[in-house]
Formats: C-alpha cells, sequence, structure tokens
C-alpha cells in the first residue's frame, strides 16, 4: 500500500524549473531514498512534501489525504516529520528541550492550563518525558541531554535533528543528507539506526542521501533525479547501473 | 561544585530545582519583603518602581528574549494599561477588576497589533511597533474626552477593600506581589509547551514550523502576553504616577524598557530583574553622582541619556548575555574555583546555518 503518492510534481522559481513533473509512490514500511547530483531537486522535493514550497503543479498524496495545500505546521500532526540539511535545531536550548518540542503536537493542554501548571500540565510533562526517554535511549544521547545544542559537535547534532523527528512519532520520515558530515564510523551507526527505525518503529522513510554504499545498505528502491527530472525509480543495484545515472553523474 | 542526582522525571519540572535555589531565593525574598522595615522611606518607593519595570519587563522578555521578536512599542502598552486602569477607577470599578481589566485590553490590543506583523522580523517589526506607539501616542493627545488630552488624567488613590494602600510600604508589597504573581505564570508558561514552541519560533522559525508549531497563533499569542503584563505593570504605574499624561509614555520609555531586557540578559528571568534594578536605580544613581561630581562634571546636560547609551553599547559588545552573562560567568567561578577556564564562555563562530528561507 502507498504511504505517500506525489504525482506529477512541480515547482517552478520564477524561470527555474526546479522539479519536473516527477511521480513517485513510497510504500508503507520502505526505506526509500533520492539521489542526484547537486542541484538535482533533491531537497526541493522534501521541501515540497513537508509543505515549506507551494507546489506549483502536480499532488502530494499522503496516507490517502491530500497534502498539497494544507498548512505547513499542520504536515506534523499527519505523521511527516523532516530532518534539515545542514540542522536546523534550536540553538540554544538544551537537547532535552530541543526532543521535547518534537512532543509538541502530542500536547492537548490550554493556555490557561500552563499559565497555572495544572496537574494536568504536570502529567503531560511527564508523559512526554517518557517518550523523550525512549528516544534518547534508542539514539544513545544519555549524555548529551542537557548540553545546549550549540556547544554540540556536528555528529551529535545530526542524531539530535533525527531523535526530534522521531519524538513527533512520525509515521513518515524524512531525512535530508542524514550521513553528511559524519566520520565512516558514525556513517555505519547510523545504517544500523535507521534499519531499527525502520524496522522496529516500523517507521517509512525517505532520504536524500549521497552516500551510495549508505543507500545500497539501507534501502529498499532508490529514485534518480538529475536537472530536476526523474530518471529511474529502482532496486539500488539497478539504480547504480543505469546508464542515464551515469551519466548525470559523471557527465558525457 | 554542585552535581545534582537525579532520580524523578519531576526534579526538571520543579521551579525549585535543589536546596541552593531554596536557600539562595529564600534569601532574596526575606530581603525584599523585609525591604519597607530597614529601607529609607523615598527608596521603598523606588524599589516599588523596580518591581513595576520588572513586570513590565516580564512581558517585553516574553517576546524580544523568548520569542526573538523585537518592540520599540511597548511604551504605548504600557500607556494603555495605565489609562484604561485610571478611566476605570474614576469610573468607581475596584482596583482589581480595573487592573484586571486594564491587562485584558492591553492584551487585546497587543493581539491585534500582533497579527499585521506577523510576516516581520528584526528592524522591520521595531519600525512597526514604533508606529503602533506613536499612534497610540497621539490618540492620548486627541481623545480629550477619555484621556483629558495634554492636561492629562487624575489617577484616584489605590484602595482595596476599604484599604488605603497608597503608602510607600503598601504599594510596595502590592507591587511586589504582583510581581512575584507574574513570575510564577511567567515560569509556569515557560515550563510548558507553548513556551517551548516561542524558544523554537526564536531560534529556527522554518525548524518550529516542521515540528508543528503554529507560528502565527504563537507569535499573535506571545504579543498578547506581553501586552498584557506589560499593561499590567501601566496599571502600577498610574498610582505611582499619580497623574497621568501623554508625554509619561514616548520613544525614550519604549527604548529604556528594551534597553531593560537587554541589558539584563535577553532570554533569562534573573535578567528581567536585573535589568529593572539597573533601569528602576541608575537615574538614582546618576543624581548621587551629580551631587558628589565637580560642577563642571556635574551640570553636563543630558547626561542621564548619555550614560544609558554608553552602557547599551558596551553589553552589547562585551556581554551580549547581559547582566545576567555575567553573573553565570561569576557563578561559575566561585564554583570551579580555583579552576575556571577564562574560555568556557568563549563565542565560537559557527558556519552550520541552513540558507534562510526568508
Amino acid at each position: 500500500m502507498s504511504l505517500l503518492a506525489a504525482s506529477k510534481l512541480s515547482v517552478h522559481f520564477g524561470g527555474v524549473k526546479a522539479v519536473q513533473e516527477v511521480s513517485f509512490t513510497v510504500r508503507e514500511g520502505e526505506v526509500f531514498s533520492i539521489v542526484g547530483p547537486n542541484g538535482a531537486g533533491k531537497t526541493t522535493i522534501f521541501n515540497l512534501v513537508s509543505r515549506i514550497y507551494d507546489t506549483t503543479h502536480g499532488s502530494i498524496v499522503f496516507a490517502g489525504q491530500d497534502i498539497t495545500q494544507i498548512a505547513t505546521h499542520k504536515v506534523a500532526e499527519l505523521g511527516i516529520a523532516r530532518t534539515f540539511q545542514n540542522t536546523e535545531l534550536f540553538e540554544r536550548e538544551t537537547v532535552l528541550n530541543n526532543l521535547l518540542i518534537g512532543c509538541h503536537i502530542h500536547r492537548k493542554t490550554s493556555l490557561l492550563e500552563e499559565l497555572f501548571f495544572l496537574p494536568s500540565v504536570k502529567r503531560q510533562e511527564l508523559k512526554f518525558r517518557e517518550a523523550v526517554e525512549d528516544v534518547i535511549d534508542l539514539l544513545d544521547l544519555q549524555s548529551y541531554r542537557d548540553k545546549i545544542i550549540g556547544s554540540l559537535p556536528y555528529g551529535v547534532r545530526k542524531m539530535v535533528e533525527i531523535a526530534r523527528a522521531l519524538c513527533t512519532r512520525p509515521k513518515l520520515l524524512l531525512l535530508d543528507e542524514p550521513s553528511s558530515g559524519l566520520n565512516p564510523e558514525e556513517t555505519e551507526d547510523l545504517s544500523f539506526w535507521l534499519e531499527d527505525i525502520n524496522q522496529d518503529l516500523g517507521i517509512t522513510i525517505i532520504m536524500v542521501e549521497h552516500d551510495m554504499n549508505l543507500v545500497s545498505q539501507a534501502s529498499h528502491r532508490v529514485m534518480a533525479l538529475a536537472d530536476g527530472q526523474l530518471i529511474t525509480i529502482g532496486s539500488p543495484q539497478e539504480v547504480q547501473s543505469h546508464p542515464q545515472v551515469l551519466r548525470a553523474y559523471l557527465g558525457d | 561544585m554542585r552535581y545534582i542526582r537525579k532520580t524523578s522525571y519531576l526534579q526538571d519540572i520543579r521551579l525549585v530545582q535543589h536546596r541552593g535555589h531554596l536557600l539562595w531565593y529564600g534569601l532574596a525574598l526575606l530581603v525584599v519583603f523585609t525591604g519597607p522595615l530597614w529601607l529609607d522611606r523615598y527608596l521603598v518607593g523606588e524599589f516599588a518602581l523596580v518591581f513595576i519595570y520588572a513586570i513590565a519587563g516580564l512581558g517585553l522578555m516574553l517576546l524580544v528574549g523568548y520569542t526573538g521578536l523585537v518592540s520599540l512599542g511597548h511604551a504605548a502598552f504600557l500607556a494603555i494599561g495605565a489609562y484604561t486602569h485610571a478611566y476605570l477607577l474614576n469610573l468607581g470599578v475596584p482596583l482589581p477588576v480595573a487592573m484586571f481589566a486594564a491587562s485584558l485590553f492591553s492584551a487585546l490590543v497587543g493581539g491585534l497589533v500582533g497579527i499585521p506583523t506577523l510576516r516581520m522580523t528584526g528592524i522591520y517589526l521595531a519600525v512597526a511597533t514604533l508606529a503602533f506607539a506613536v499612534i497610540v501616542e497621539q490618540v492620548l493627545v486627541h481623545w480629550e474626552s477619555v484621556t483629558g488630552g495634554f492636561r492629562g488624567m487624575a489617577v484616584p488613590k489605590p484602595e482595596f477593600l476599604g484599604l488605603d494602600i497608597s503608602s510607600p510600604a503598601a504599594f510596595y508589597f502590592l507591587c511586589l506581589a504582583i510581581l512575584l504573581g507574574s513570575m510564577v505564570l511567567v515560569m509556569n508558561l515557560l515550563r510548558s509547551p507553548t513556551g517551548r514552541a516561542m524558544t523554537a519560533v526564536r531560534d529556527s522559525e522554518t525548524s518550529a514550523e516542521s515540528m508543528g508549531v503554529n507560528l502565527a497563533r504563537t507569535k499573535v499569542l506571545v504579543f498578547a502576553l506581553s501586552a498584557a503584563f506589560t499593561g499590567l505593570a501601566g496599571a502600577l504605574f498610574a498610582h505611582r504616577l499619580s497623574y497621568l499624561a501623554p508625554d509619561a509614555f514616548t520613544l525614550i520609555t519604549s527604548i529604556q524598557l528594551l534597553l531593560m531586557v537587554v541589558v539584563g540578559g535577553l532570554g533569562s528571568l534573573h535578567g528581567v530583574i536585573f535589568g529593572a534594578i539597573f533601569i528602576g536605580l541608575l537615574p538614582q544613581g546618576i543624581a548621587i553622582f551629580r551631587d558628589a561630581a565637580p560642577t563642571a562634571v556635574a551640570q553636563i546636560p543630558g547626561l542621564e541619556p548619555a550614560i544609558f547609551g554608553a552602557m547599551l553599547i558596551l553589553v552589547l559588545i562585551y556581554e551580549p548575555l547581559g547582566i545576567y552573562g555575567r553573573w553565570c560567568k561569576i557563578r561559575l567561578f566561585f564554583e570551579e574555583f580555583p579552576l575556571y577556564r577564562k574560555s568556557t564562555y568563549k563565542r565560537q563562530k559557527s558556519f552550520l546555518r541552513t540558507e534562510r528561507l526568508h
């Protein structure tokens, strides 16, 4: 069953056609990778799915619901969480507070309850904290819990961002270059974690990735893009040996 | 060094996190509660003003320090609170009701101002709020039937349940009680989802939105809350002035309020208190200095704004986290003595920012 279906997706910025008529479907439970040279439109597709950009033509359907026009902040509530290419964490806050913001969409308390910190708010905070601790456990972030983001190394920030996305309890996780800036060891850990997230938590993953090892290790299917156009969708091996993909990367 | 053993999640939620807090904040409370006993009558009045500034500062800190939105128009909310309060008192409304109404009306106006400014940040927002303050100032001048225009408007003496609370000590306690109440509300807010949403908006709008934070709602809400606290402070300020006139709520007042949160330390409630003490007592300090200094120095006109300005510049250059930042360093120095390393707080340059979408 398809969780996300994009059909004839296009976005134009003035004369620049960043994405042109790209159609793809992502099945529930799979790891779907998007590859392509710089400027191929990979991140743009993420920004379309998470509604940061408006789609010019085409439609995006998530779990049977058309999300092409919904408000940006509603996307998380539907169950789509994302990370950013260069990390967009709340830098002056602790790791813990960053992760707690991931729980924001599950809040049920009103402003008045919060101003007086009624027992309902306290209970909710404890519940959030437990959910956050589960994610901290999963991704081994215990030692960073009370650290300010601004003081953390880049590799840890990347993981905190994935953790924050997981705290929203998403159905679909969009990872924008999760391995960029990680050393080989961290990248290897990442591939195990991706497997855990995908299989144990049952979260469907779409990732933009340049590291072909990681892509072929972790993903079920791969979509290759070049200059905003779809080249092919297939298994990692098929895509890697596809002549047009080779041409896109290496030139004629 | 203090190491805190954590055995329950509640420890991170409580307002008083460990015994040290209890001791030091308890002592601080003791000092302020016994203030009128050992303070000079004149200074009691001055400290009441410090409390009033602190209440307004709480409101402005929510907006500037926690949500990252600048306002150069908070004198307007102070004025709205003060005039609403005085107007209602003159109609015979009891003090608590008038005060609540003043705060609520200010919040309403704050929310309305928040809506058109949703898409603005930084300098544009500062200019927009400045424009709003100018409009309010003009309204105060020209809506004579309500505000009395330039003639001004008398503020009845504060009175509650037949009790006269206009003596400096009674007014001191009234301001203190309202300040403490407001602080608890703000601290509660900051440890719940709405408070976190505010800091999220400050640090990265894009990712806050992707985490499901409704930007528009959060910003309008913060504007309203900020105006509510400032309006409340305005109501008390009216009693302090005892006669309202538009020239008490000018651009200078707005700048002083902003100066208070910046010098105190953006993004901390300690900063509000430090800033309020700074703003409230510096004029006295300058006056004392004028008395002591040689005549040639003491008679320089405009010494006060010059010193305020110089302080702001120095703080921005050398201590961007304000007095609170300096406070943290001094505290760490003693906690880690003799192992304090100067570079602990060295600012690092980072080159990791995503290209902004706005």
